[in-house]
């Protein structure tokens, strides 16, 4: 690799050299300006499928019918809100953005093995992006849920061409995260700095190679079940279809076998970013390292075999759902060793509550909150009565939605000077944090009482009864909206008005390789390869 | 929003009193209060060991949820860098890691145990007394009665302005579903369109309605229902108006349930229940 680096270090003659605007950000095959064009994309999905959420709170902020009469619109609204949040806000800022911005930094690699082929995913994930807004456009959208269960979604229940909008939108996601993932592996495996061994991998790094194997694994299923549905709805077939012989739940074990690996392909690589939030700020190594690795592991082997629970209710035989009920608690295992890891982590430490930390704080209490509704959630006979519920959306948006978040939130604060050069207000960072932590808490712990009451999900007026709880969660709404806005400012504000970052702003603790390069870090980096052999693990 | 507040905060302080299993609905109806922030109560021996097993399961997760928090504020105030400038540099406890990964395991045998008693309990009923078929249909529900003459008959949500006083909105159905107390009921399910799902929280049934096939499940409405409106709603995403397909139950006693058979025969025998409209809305006029 030396070689290579040297090389490329000729090319380009020096290591500030930059290409122009266009061969700079449309053709790069430069790990960290791909890395700042995910995050980027990440934003703008953000700011559209949050937007949606508000929306649809606005409408569910009293009973009755506000501001959207058209209930396939709403229906779009709640599809289309899923979608981006997973494949186009969450996916591209952990493992695109800052995955592509640290793995090859962390372990001491110029870049990642395949520079090219990073840049095909970067920009199919951005045809995925413009495909799924066009099928918002295209006759009456997909108002079929993210999960796109037929009959729903088929010919007759769907008939215009938006589902088919939708279904490419998710196959080009979906290629460009199978290359992403085949890129990491092979870099993580292969391009790692003498003696930077596995077991010394920062968990960072580590939470994202089991990310990528889950990708490479529970994507081509997705990627078959679409095909399927797209040949359901145009040439014929009845894979789907009970009167051709099909099966409808054929459809939901294959999307659900993607499905659920799908959450932990969110919320691993929120794992590694929270241990290291957790080092730095606590100036300790991560408290049982080769466990936190291992346990990242295990989640990810067992979220393969846990998928029917999300279809405890479509009539699956009884001792199916008593094997699904004891796997999925299995889980609760390795997640509690993280858990008390972490905690394990601080204890003794010296703990510095920057906002990086801040967040880590909060994703360990959001993520706990959301893991104990899901012990419940497990049990096919408690599902009896929370199945599609508010309990239910309440659930997975502490445990996987805003905990990614708040992990996304934690990683650019820990990360922006590294990035940028310049450092972010910690005031304004603090505030910040404060504001969204009250607005999320607010806007999602409601939702428990009226999921506990019996208001079903994915309804765009409730009976009188559920007035209050809506209330409550959508001014927590606005709340969150308010804390997102202070965001962007404060973005804005470190660009134009930031203090000079320096090399390693956060002190002892930061001890991984990202910190061994300047801030922000040059377009090209480890051109002569750090030596990390009998050094401890880079935690 | 006053309004709101008012009643929001006497009820929280109720409910954290009381913590009872259920807050009644209004009197007649099983249906969810305002700020009603536990279960439905329970109206068949399913529902029962639902509430009361989700009432354990609610303790050791709140004991859980506690325990972290309560580390995590011992943390924040003793080992902040103020207080504690100096780290240590403990990275391992072998008795610590097994311990926490050993007590989990328990706990959660602890729960799996009941958790499967009560699933292989809700799942069917060997001897059932009569049958229930219910078919989803966009956007309203189809109910047959085979054992009892085997008349069918729709049951379709009355609009907003066509409430009777009292009527709940968003609830409220033309032809209730009529079913006698104290009897085992089979209920069999499938659709017609595309896949719902009959759900009544109170009585902790929840099953699709799934085209292309007949799910069954059971349930035994409780003595003292009897005259009650038990209700639900579709949960299962069924397109435009999937919101507005609810379910309502009407308990009566064995008598009264061979009285209204005999009606119904009458009622339901030229009712033409195969309509193919896409929405249709009863008015009050037609509830029984």
């Amino acid at each position: 690799m030396a070689n290579a680096a040297d090389a490329h270090h000729d090319d380009h003659g020096h290591d500030d050299h930059y290409p122009g605007f266009f061969s700079r950000w449309f053709c790069s095959t430069n790990h960290k300006d791909i890395g700042t064009v995910y995050l980027y994309l990440s934003m703008f999905a953000a700011i559209v499928g949050g937007g949606m959420s508000w929306y649809i709170r606005l409408e569910l902020a009293e009973p009755g019918i506000q501001h959207i009469d058209d209930f396939q619109f709403y229906n779009v609204l709640l599809t289309a809100h899923g979608f981006l949040m997973v494949f186009f806000v969450v996916m591209p800022a952990m493992i695109g953005g800052f995955g592509n911005w640290f793995v090859p930094l962390m372990i001491g690699a110029p870049d990642m093995a395949f520079p090219r082929m990073n840049n095909i995913s970067l920009w199919l994930t951005f045809a995925g992006l413009g495909m799924l807004l066009i099928s918002a456009f295209v006759g009456s959208g997909v108002g079929t849920g993210w999960t796109v269960y037929p009959p729903l979604s088929s010919g007759i229940y769907h008939p215009s061409a938006a589902v088919d909008f939708g279904i490419l939108s998710l196959h080009l996601a979906g290629a460009a995260s199978i290359l992403g993932a085949i890129n990491f592996i092979v870099t993580i495996f292969n391009m790692r700095a003498p003696g930077m061994t596995m077991h010394k991998m920062p968990l960072f790094v580590w939470s994202i190679l089991v990310t990528a194997f889950l990708l490479l694994l529970a994507l081509p299923v997705l990627a078959g079940a679409l095909t399927m549905l797209l040949t359901d709805r145009n040439f014929g077939t009845h894979f789907f279809d009970p009167a051709g012989g099909g099966d409808p739940i054929l459809w939901q074990h294959l999307f659900w076998f993607f499905g659920h690996p799908e959450v932990y392909i969110i919320i691993l690589p929120a794992f590694g970013i929270i241990s290291q939030i957790v080092s730095t700020f606590s100036k300790k190594p991560v408290f049982g390292y080769l466990g936190m690795a291992y346990a990242m592991a295990a989640i990810g082997v067992v979220g393969f075999v846990v998928w029917a629970h999300h279809m405890y209710t479509v009539g699956l035989d009884v001792d199916t759902r008593a094997y699904f009920t004891a796997a999925t608690m299995v889980i609760a295992v390795p997640t509690g060793v993280k858990i008390f890891s972490w905690l394990a982590t601080m204890w003794g430490g010296s703990i510095d509550f920057k906002t990086p930390m801040l967040y880590a704080f909060g994703f360990i209490f959001l993520f706990v909150v959301g893991g104990v509704t899901g012990v419940t959630l497990a049990n096919s006979s408690a599902d009896l009565v929370f199945h599609d519920t508010y309990f239910v959306v309440a659930h997975f948006h502490y445990v996987m939605a805003i905990a990614a978040i708040f992990a996304m939130f934690g990683a650019w604060y820990y990360w922006i000077g590294k990035m940028s050069g310049k450092q972010y207000s910690e005031g304004l960072g603090k505030l910040q944090f404060w504001v969204f932590f009250v607005g999320v808490n607010l806007l999602f712990f409601p939702q428990h009482f009226a999921g506990l009451a019996g208001m079903p999900r994915r309804i765009p007026d409730y009976p009188d009864a559920y007035a209050g709880w809506n209330y409550i969660s959508s001014v927590g709404a606005l709340i969150t909206a308010i804390g997102t806005v202070l965001f962007f400012v404060i973005l804005f504000r470190t660009y134009a008005a930031g203090s000079k970052a320096e090399q390693n702003p956060w002190g002892e603790g930061a001890t991984t390789l990202e910190w061994h390069v300047p801030s922000p870090a040059p377009f090209h980096t480890f051109e002569d390869q750090p030596d990390m052999s009998g050094k401890a693990p880079a935690e | 929003m006053r309004n709101k507040l008012k009643t929001f905060l006497p009820a929280l302080i109720g409910a954290m009193l009381t913590f009872g299993p259920a807050m009644a609905g209004p009197a007649g109806e099983v249906r969810s209060a305002p700020w009603q922030m536990w279960l439905q109560e329970p109206a068949s021996p399913t529902a029962d060991r639902i509430v009361a097993f989700n009432a354990q399961l609610m303790v050791i997760e709140t004991l859980i949820v506690i325990f972290v928090l309560g580390l995590m504020a011992y943390i924040a105030i003793r080992f902040n860098a103020k207080r504690n400038p100096t780290p240590s540099k403990t990275t391992h406890n072998t008795l610590l890691e097994v311990v926490w990964t050993v007590v989990p395991i328990l706990i959660l045998v602890g729960i799996a145990v009941p958790s499967l008693k009560h699933l292989y309990f809700a799942d069917r009923i060997p001897e059932a007394d009569m049958t229930l078929k219910i078919t989803g249909n966009q956007w309203y529900w189809n109910y047959n009665y085979p054992d009892n003459g085997d008349f069918s008959f729709d049951s379709i949500i009355v609009a907003d302005a066509d409430l009777k006083e009292g009527q709940p909105r968003l609830l409220t159905v033309d032809n209730k579903v009529v079913l006698p107390v104290e009897t085992n009921i089979r209920l069999l399910m499938t659709s017609n369109d595309v896949i719902h799902n009959w759900a009544l929280p109170s009585l902790s049934v929840k099953l699709d309605t799934m085209p292309g096939r007949i799910n069954e499940t059971w349930t035994r409405i409780h003595e003292k229902y009897v005259g009650k409106t038990i209700y639900g709603m579709c949960s299962e995403l069924c397109g435009v108006n999937h919101g507005f397909m609810p379910i309502a139950i009407e308990a009566v006693s064995k008598e009264d349930f061979e009285k209204w058979v005999k009606e119904a025969q009458q009622k339901f025998a030229s009712d033409d229940t195969k309509t193919d409209d896409k929405v249709r809305l009863a008015d009050a006029g037609a509830t029984r």
